[in-house]
């Protein structure tokens, strides 16, 4: 038992001299010498270190280290890779996406409560009660993800900032409109004085701040896809290293016994093997899970919710062409134009595109819709769209001609008057139905990614310890045949 | 509007603010004379106004104290325009006869006038919330319909454009109305760009504070206050000439944006017409005008294109109706005014220059 196998390196040996992994030019030199013979303790531990080096034993130990080092940093990267992509597939669905929709959702819930009390207003002293519930609504809605955009924002500078002058500003604009209502209610025209203010408010300096916020919190979610998309280039590398590292060890154990398995290093084998192919399927799964939350949710999700706040804004604009009555006006090129006119056709272009072949936002979100139950919301919205133009047309033509109640009637009056309002509302409620059916796909889409790297990296943890464990049982196999 | 130059004459004297700062016209040589004829003009002048108008208010007296007061604040009148500027409240003579500019308007598709007003105004141009929807009223309201009720035999062919106070001038000139009914003053400025009818309505600039607050009047407590004004009035531009230390950087598309600003206290004062600023103390008991009368004298007159020598003659006709008539300006000022600028001697006289 002592000697068998350990004939041949004495010929083979020059043929291939290099470890590949242990330092060359320690294992050269020392190889001629012989084994000293045994003195103090220390000296011994000395000589044996040596020895390792140049004895079969010796450089069997050694392989065997290198191999469960290998696996093992190779478990490690694995492990470290997937739960920082994992991390940041967490991230993309539940948390930075989640935030980009709120940022979204307290952009959209400030610009509707400003319709909301321009409506409020043009309907006269009391406003109706549907319109002040939804304006309430809108509010509460504001100021209660605004608190959750509060304790998310972080470390992020800009979001801190504009969620900061949000929460600031949104108290003083609700006091601008209870203001306006308490002075409206007594028939003072101070009362529209007050509107005029909280609209100039909430359009210059609180939804400017929302997109801000919006835009940033975007940025978030982007950045998360990024750190969770890029292939574990690092764990692979290592995987391929291990891989090959196993298999010249196995081949060296070939070549000098004539064996061809060695179940130990087999299985170190196996297990190095299904952890790189777990790594790498699961993160091609992760990956086009991911892709396929971003293509097919965050960019239709981005265009819904841009198209929705441009109907906002158009049907905000809408209503103070009323309330204003032509007392604002812009040049545009040489004629003068009524303000809030030339914002509403500004924000209706963007909606449904201002010429032909120009399809605007809705047609978009058309092209990004990918299947039927997403195409049917957003052709809905382009076909209440188109019907709001004609009755916007026909409200102004009523208005040009001097019947104001005829246009306001057009525009905020009962059904039967078919009035703009009927229409916004359907591109509104349209448009939330498209923004939910994006929603689910992104977290349906997301959560398939996230979950093709589900127990990667402790799955990679454990395969590396098997197979790490496995390469020093196979070495150690052949080891105990010295002894 | 935006020039800081402006020109106001009244009856018992002639005051101009900073138009020394405009010596384009002015022959330096000439200017001492100008002024010492104007001034002798004026006095002539004032004097048989005294006579000859009925008071609009006992305590706005524009006569000689008015006029020695504005001469003494404004020092810097540069006489030499009031040469060819005296009185710009003087208009055509009322006529009946339709010309090009009313039979324009009669070939309508939609036969309707088109005239500017405010909707903020309490009591001249305003929205009551509580009253019809998108109704309008006020003291320029009723003029408004009654001048298409003379023109085009019907009181409501008209249609209201509310504008701000710095659009109404542009307005008139691109053809966007066919006459601004707006408290608008007509002053030296104005009738360069616009036409304006006799004078029916008579007042002055007042400034209007919180009733604790230390500021007594166009004077020297402004002294670093903040004063609002809106864009383009009269009280701007009479503010830019001398602020007396104010801060005057707050300007608004309309003088009632300034009651918000001050409520809200980001400014201590507001200036603005007598008339209006009477409209913003009623809606809001804490304020009171401050000083004992309105420190100028301005009158209202509505204001027309240019080269509308018909349409002027015509409304200045409708305008000497709505002066007799018991049903017109006395019962629209008893409607609208009277409780909140107490009773009136009645209107101004018309004057013409031709």
């Amino acid at each position: 038992m002592t000697h068998p196998p350990q004939a041949p390196p004495q010929v083979p040996a020059p043929s291939h001299p290099p470890l590949p992994t242990q330092a060359a030019a320690t294992a050269k030199a020392p190889r001629q010498a012989p084994t000293p013979a045994r003195s103090t303790a220390w000296a011994e531990g000395v000589d044996r270190l040596r020895a390792a080096a140049t004895t079969e034993p010796g450089r069997l130990r050694a392989i065997g280290a290198v191999l469960a080092a290998l696996v093992l940093v190779f478990g490690a990267v694995t492990a470290w890779q997937t739960t920082s992509r994992a991390d940041a597939a967490d991230r993309v669905l539940n948390r930075s996406q989640p935030l980009s929709n709120d940022a979204a959702a307290i952009y959209r819930s400030l610009a509707d409560a400003n319709t909301a009390a321009s409506s409020g207003f043009l309907a006269g002293g009391q406003e109706p009660a549907k319109v002040r519930e939804r304006y309430q609504r809108d509010i509460d809605r504001a100021s209660e993800k605004l608190a959750t955009a509060a304790s998310n924002a972080g470390s992020d500078a800009s979001s801190a900032a504009s969620v900061s002058q949000l929460n600031k500003l949104l108290p003083q604009y609700t006091a601008l409109i209870e203001r306006a209502r308490a002075n409206n209610r007594q028939g003072l025209p101070l009362g529209g004085a007050y509107l005029r203010y909280a609209n100039d408010t909430m359009q210059t300096r609180m939804l400017p701040a929302a997109e801000k916020l919006y835009k940033a919190e975007n940025e978030r979610l982007t950045d998360d896809y990024g750190d969770a998309k890029p292939y574990p280039w690092l764990a692979i590398a290592f995987g391929v290293v291990a891989l090959a590292a196993l298999g010249w060890a196995q081949h060296r154990n070939y070549r000098r016994t004539n064996r061809v398995f060695n179940t130990g290093l087999v299985a170190a084998t196996t297990a190095a093997a299904v952890a790189l192919l777990w790594l790498l399927a699961g993160h091609t799964f992760a990956r086009s899970g991911l892709n396929e939350s971003y293509d097919r949710g965050v960019k239709s999700l981005n265009v819904l919710n841009d198209a929705r706040i441009s109907s906002l804004k158009a049907r905000g604009n809408e209503n103070l062409t009323l309330v204003s009555r032509g007392a604002e006006t812009v040049l545009v090129g040489d004629a003068t134009k009524d303000k809030f006119d030339v914002a509403y056709q500004r924000q209706m272009a963007r909606l449904a595109g201002a010429k032909a072949g120009d399809e605007g936002l809705l047609g978009r979100a058309a092209e990004l819709a990918d299947d039927a139950s997403g195409e049917r919301p957003v052709a809905a919205a382009a076909k209440n769209v188109t019907e709001w133009k004609d009755r916007h047309k026909s409200a102004r033509a009523s208005d040009d001609s001097g019947d104001y109640e005829g246009a306001l009637d057009k525009v905020i009056g009962a059904k039967s008057a078919e009035p703009t309002g009927e229409s916004f509302d359907n591109v509104d409620a349209a448009l939330d139905v498209a923004l939910a059916h994006e929603q689910r796909e992104f977290k349906r889409a997301a959560e398939d990614g996230k979950g093709a790297m589900t127990g990667l990296p402790v799955g990679a943890a454990v395969l590396a310890v098997v197979g790490a464990a496995a390469a020093v049982l196979g070495i150690g196999r052949r080891l105990s045949e010295y002894r | 509007m935006g020039g800081a130059r402006t020109m106001r004459t009244r009856p018992g004297g002639t005051e101009q603010h900073g138009a020394g700062a405009h010596p384009r016209r002015g022959l330096a040589a000439l200017r001492g004379w100008g002024g010492v004829a104007s001034m002798a003009l004026a006095c002539l002048l004032a004097t048989a106004l005294i006579l000859a108008l009925p008071q609009l208010r006992g305590d706005n007296d524009p006569g000689k104290d008015g006029g020695s007061d504005a001469a003494d604040r404004l020092t810097q009148a540069a006489p030499a325009r009031a040469d060819e500027c005296q009185a710009p409240e003087r208009s055509l003579r009322p006529a009946t006869k339709d010309g090009p500019t009313i039979e324009k308007i009669k070939q309508r598709k939609v036969k309707k006038l088109v005239v500017g007003v405010d909707q903020n105004s309490y009591r001249w141009g305003y929205r009551d919330p509580n009253k019809g929807v998108g109704k309008l009223e006020g003291f320029d309201i009723d003029l408004a319909h009654e001048i298409a009720e003379k023109l085009l035999g019907d009181r409501d062919a008209v249609v209201f454009r509310a504008i701000p106070t710095n659009q109404r001038v542009p307005a008139i000139q691109s053809g966007q109305v066919d006459m601004v009914v707006r408290t608008m003053t007509v002053n030296c400025d104005r009738i360069k760009d616009v036409a304006f009818s006799t004078a029916y309505f008579e007042t002055g600039q007042q400034v209007l504070a919180p009733k604790t607050s230390d500021i007594t009047g166009y004077d020297d407590s402004l002294k670093g206050k903040k004063v609002c004004s809106a864009a383009g009035s009269t009280a701007e531009t009479a503010l830019k000439e001398k602020s007396f230390g104010a801060d005057i950087r707050t300007t608004v598309p309309n003088q009632l944006d300034c009651l918000v600003r001050l409520q809200l206290g980001e400014v201590d004062a507001v200036v603005t017409d007598s008339a209006l600023a009477a409209g913003q103390a009623a809606q809001d008991p804490t304020v009171e005008l401050k000083g004992d009368k309105p420190f100028t004298t301005e009158y209202y007159g509505v204001a027309m294109k240019k080269d509308a020598d018909d349409l002027v003659r015509r409304v200045n006709d409708v305008l000497d109706d709505f002066r007799k008539d018991k049903d017109g300006w006395r019962a629209s000022y008893d409607r609208w005014l009277a409780d909140d600028l107490g009773d009136s001697a009645g209107p101004p006289k018309p004057k013409y220059k031709d």
